[in-house]
């Protein structure tokens, strides 16, 4: 054997090798989940329960890395220019995948074209909320009270394109009034003068107020989805209130960017679907007021639909309500 | 007597064995995280989720709650060896405690600062414990309006304490507001002063800031001038404080204890109000102010307890309200939810295992590490005996790892050098950046109150004078006013000089 032939096969063995490594199923290495929010925080949590899950069936962890700013598009801007490879996906959300085109008009990607859909995990539905002082029972005794004293009511929300603004945005839309919009550095400080009664009302998910409504601190008029929660049983929904145009959940849903391989993007899939259909998962996920889709509402198809009736819903609301 | 019976039930709770290694266990990670320059809290807390998923919520919140007050200990262990605040509350440390570095005296400067925060940790717990309930109203009832007048007191302080030139101090004190301003704004959404540099869209972080104008430039004038760098490394003398030092010290723990509990209680910028307060309190009522800045035990002791307290007592809004009153206690509140407990006002009638259990940890916690950190002292005092030439780029490779694990953002750590470069022309030409941190760290909060309290108003720029709603803010307006006309008085003139001199 020549020694040119021995450092030829020596090196076939080696790209074989590598060839060997390549081949090795999908994942094989940890995959990293993008958060695009502060750690701590809703989209924080539900990702942390359903990536927790995903580990179990993918065989790899999946690290949570949390990167957050400008409304949760930073995070998503980095996450969509990462390498197409199924080993960097991310946590969007409705003001990322929904609203952010009509908020940030130098987006720097397409919710609709930029990513390889997979899949829905879990939606937190918005619940309307007063101090507990204010002088209405219901809905329809706040909308008229809402109407009466226009120039003093005061709204706060958890700073400028954060899910408690445009969602009263689209409140004080259906029904017509213009309050004052207080701005706050999150839902935190936002809910701590609510519970002061500094300011008369807000719009947030049912994950950050259910605790206050339930004990007391709050008031709950109505929460934004078709059927009571079980978390918190005596809200009744917009429907019942009178609302019933008054839909809307701050849903989260899982995301890789665009062209990975079809591999990666079923193995992901059917990882997300078993996650959020096991009932120690869902029961987690609705403890804290959150709505679980089924197997055929976490599938890829239903989230494109989802991602473009969203964007076609807040995008041109925004536009000309936030942005004159 | 049901205080008593509750907090038997807590300690129950807190010392089974496998709740008391995991006190351990966190208070120890918390002061390794202090002591490592720029790695906080919160990013540890964000990293160490995934571990407490197995663990029974009340062992995972003890856990959890230990790595925050330990870094609160070991925070201050790199503000006074090597003039690097790794949090907020610890700014103030920096300035007495890294001039007791130099005259030899770091050993005492953090025994001091240990034993300061155990005896304000425990006086802290027993307040969640005892007034937890009636003290969360007095909270509640700041407004808007309140904090901004709160705020506008402590930037008065800053500009009547600072030292040197008042002009270039009111100078740092502005440019410290200018920068809180970079970001979105938060009523439009519309981006400020970002050059359109996306990581620039929430804002400059406190702890980039701080480890540029602190650690990285210290580092640069350290370089220049070895002399003041081998003062640090060859003077180190006694490690625990003499009891002349316990007798001048023990008045600044008491005062620092008081003040730090009371302010730690607001959400928000509590816990560096609380230490800047203290300092500035210190040194206004001292004998002989001269001393502050060149190395005063009280400047060290006051600031400490303080700190140490407010994080003690920032747990109330979180367990009485369940609302978390500053970026940590969010991150809390997120380990809860992944546990199925709801933050809410029930968590102590519902969950009393977990309230109860936390408070009693909190002071074993306590307990816990003033025994791991008084023997750590001659370790780190030991520690400034490596040459400078080795510590420094380990300083520096710290620092970028601290800064960049606040966002993942490789853009930051580069921000934090340049914060470096200005830190040292700007302490060439003799400005101060400690004003400018308070300024910073005041002026966000105070930007957002004041925007609200004058939406809140319609306007009306009198709100904050309104007695009759606003009684809290009309007297911190008239408070500030009162030092403002003080200031202009020579014999205050003169103290003046003697807060916040660094050199």
């Amino acid at each position: 054997m020549s020694f040119t032939r021995r450092i030829l096969m020596a090196g076939s063995a080696l790209l074989m090798g590598i060839a060997g490594a390549a081949a090795q199923a999908y994942p094989n290495k940890p995959i990293t989940m993008i958060v695009p929010f502060a750690a701590g925080g809703p989209t924080d949590v539900i990702a942390r329960i359903v990536g927790e899950h995903m580990s179990r069936t993918l065989g790899q962890t999946v690290v949570i890395e949390n990167v957050a700013g400008a409304g949760g598009t930073t995070g998503i801007t980095r996450a969509s220019r990462a390498a197409p490879d199924g080993y960097t996906i991310m946590m969007g959300h409705m003001g990322t995948h929904g609203a952010a085109p009509g908020l940030y008009p130098n987006l720097a990607y397409k919710p609709q074209t930029d990513f390889t859909p997979i899949g829905l995990a879990a939606g937190t539905p918005i619940v309307i909320v007063t101090r507990k002082d204010l002088p209405v029972k219901d809905l329809k005794e706040f909308i008229d009270y809402a109407k009466k004293n226009e120039k003093t009511i005061n709204q706060a929300h958890a700073g400028s394109g954060s899910v408690s603004h445009i969602t009263c945005v689209l409140l004080n839309e259906m029904l017509k009034i213009n309050p004052t919009p207080i701005p706050y550095q999150g839902t935190g400080p936002a809910l701590n003068d609510l519970v002061s009664g500094k300011v008369d009302y807000m719009c947030d998910q049912i994950v950050s107020v259910q605790g206050q409504v339930a004990g007391g601190g709050v008031r709950g008029l109505a929460i934004a989805t078709t059927a009571r929660s079980p978390s918190l049983p005596n809200v009744p929904t917009t429907m019942e209130a009178g609302l019933s145009l008054f839909q809307v959940s701050a849903w989260n849903a899982v995301f890789a960017p665009k062209d990975i391989p079809a591999e990666a993007a079923t193995k992901l899939r059917d990882a997300l679907v078993k996650a959020v259909t096991d009932p120690a998962t869902k029961a987690k996920l609705e403890g804290l007021g959150g709505v679980v889709p089924d197997a055929a509402g976490a599938s890829p198809e239903a989230l494109a639909r989802l991602v473009r009736t969203e964007n076609d819903r807040w995008v041109p609301l925004l536009q000309s309500r936030v942005k004159q | 007597m049901e205080l008593l019976t509750n907090l038997a039930h807590g300690f129950a709770v807190a010392v089974t064995p496998m709740n008391i290694l995991l006190c351990l266990i966190g208070a120890l990670v918390g002061t390794l995280i202090g002591v490592l320059p720029g790695i906080g809290p919160i990013a540890t807390i964000a990293m160490l989720l995934p571990i407490t998923y197995k663990l029974d919520p009340t062992g995972a919140l003890i856990m959890l709650a230990g790595i925050y007050y330990g870094a609160q200990y070991g925070g201050s262990t790199t503000a006074i060896l090597v003039n690097l605040p790794g949090e907020s509350s610890s700014v103030v440390t920096a300035i007495d405690g890294h001039q007791m570095a130099k005259k030899g005296r770091a050993g005492t400067a953090l025994a001091i600062a240990a034993i300061g925060s155990f005896i304000a940790g425990t006086f802290g717990t027993i307040l969640v414990a005892a007034l937890g309930k009636p003290l969360t109203s007095v909270a509640q009832a700041f407004g808007p309006a309140d904090y901004f007048s709160l705020m506008v007191l402590g930037l008065v302080c800053a500009i009547v304490l600072a030292s040197g030139s008042v002009l270039k101090a009111i100078a740092m004190i502005f440019l410290g507001l200018l920068l809180s301003t970079i970001g979105t704004d938060l009523e439009t959404g519309e981006q400020r002063m970002t050059f359109g540099l996306l990581p620039l869209a929430d804002g400059i972080e406190f702890v980039t800031l701080a480890m540029g104008m602190f650690g990285f430039a210290e580092i640069l004038r350290n370089l220049e001038n070895t002399e003041s760098r081998d003062l640090v490394q060859q003077k180190v003398t006694n490690l625990m404080p003499t009891k002349a030092d316990m007798k001048e010290a023990a008045p600044a723990i008491a005062r620092g204890t008081v003040l730090g509990s009371i302010l730690g209680i607001l959400p928000g910028g509590g816990a560096v109000l609380a230490a800047f307060g203290a300092y500035t309190l210190e040194k206004k009522i001292a004998k002989n102010p001269q001393e502050f800045g060149k190395g005063a035990i009280r400047g060290v002791a006051g600031p400490e307890s303080a700190n140490n307290a407010a994080a003690q007592t920032s747990f109330i809004p979180l367990l009485t309200l369940g609302i978390p009153p500053n970026a940590v206690m969010a991150v809390m509140v997120g380990a809860m939810t992944i546990h199925g407990i709801v933050p809410g006002p029930q968590i102590m009638t519902k969950q009393p295992d977990l309230f109860w259990g936390l408070i009693a940890s909190m002071w074993i916690g306590n307990l816990m590490l003033v025994i791991i950190n008084l023997p750590l002292v001659g370790l780190w005092v030991r520690l400034l005996r490596v040459p400078y030439r080795m510590l420094f780029p380990a300083i520096l490779l710290f620092c970028a790892i601290g800064v960049y694990s606040i966002n993942n953002q490789p853009f930051d750590v580069v921000l934090t050098a340049f914060f470096g470069l200005t830190g040292y022309m700007l302490i060439k030409l003799g400005f101060e950046p400690a004003p400018m941190l308070v300024a910073f760290v005041l002026g966000k909060i105070m930007e957002e109150k004041l925007r609200q309290a004058m939406l809140l108003s319609r306007g009306d720029p009198w709100t904050f004078l309104d007695f009759s709603k606003h009684p809290i803010s009309t007297v911190l307006i008239v408070v500030s006013v009162v030092l403002l006309i003080l200031a202009v008085t020579p014999a205050l003139r003169k103290k003046r000089d003697e807060v916040f001199v660094e050199d």
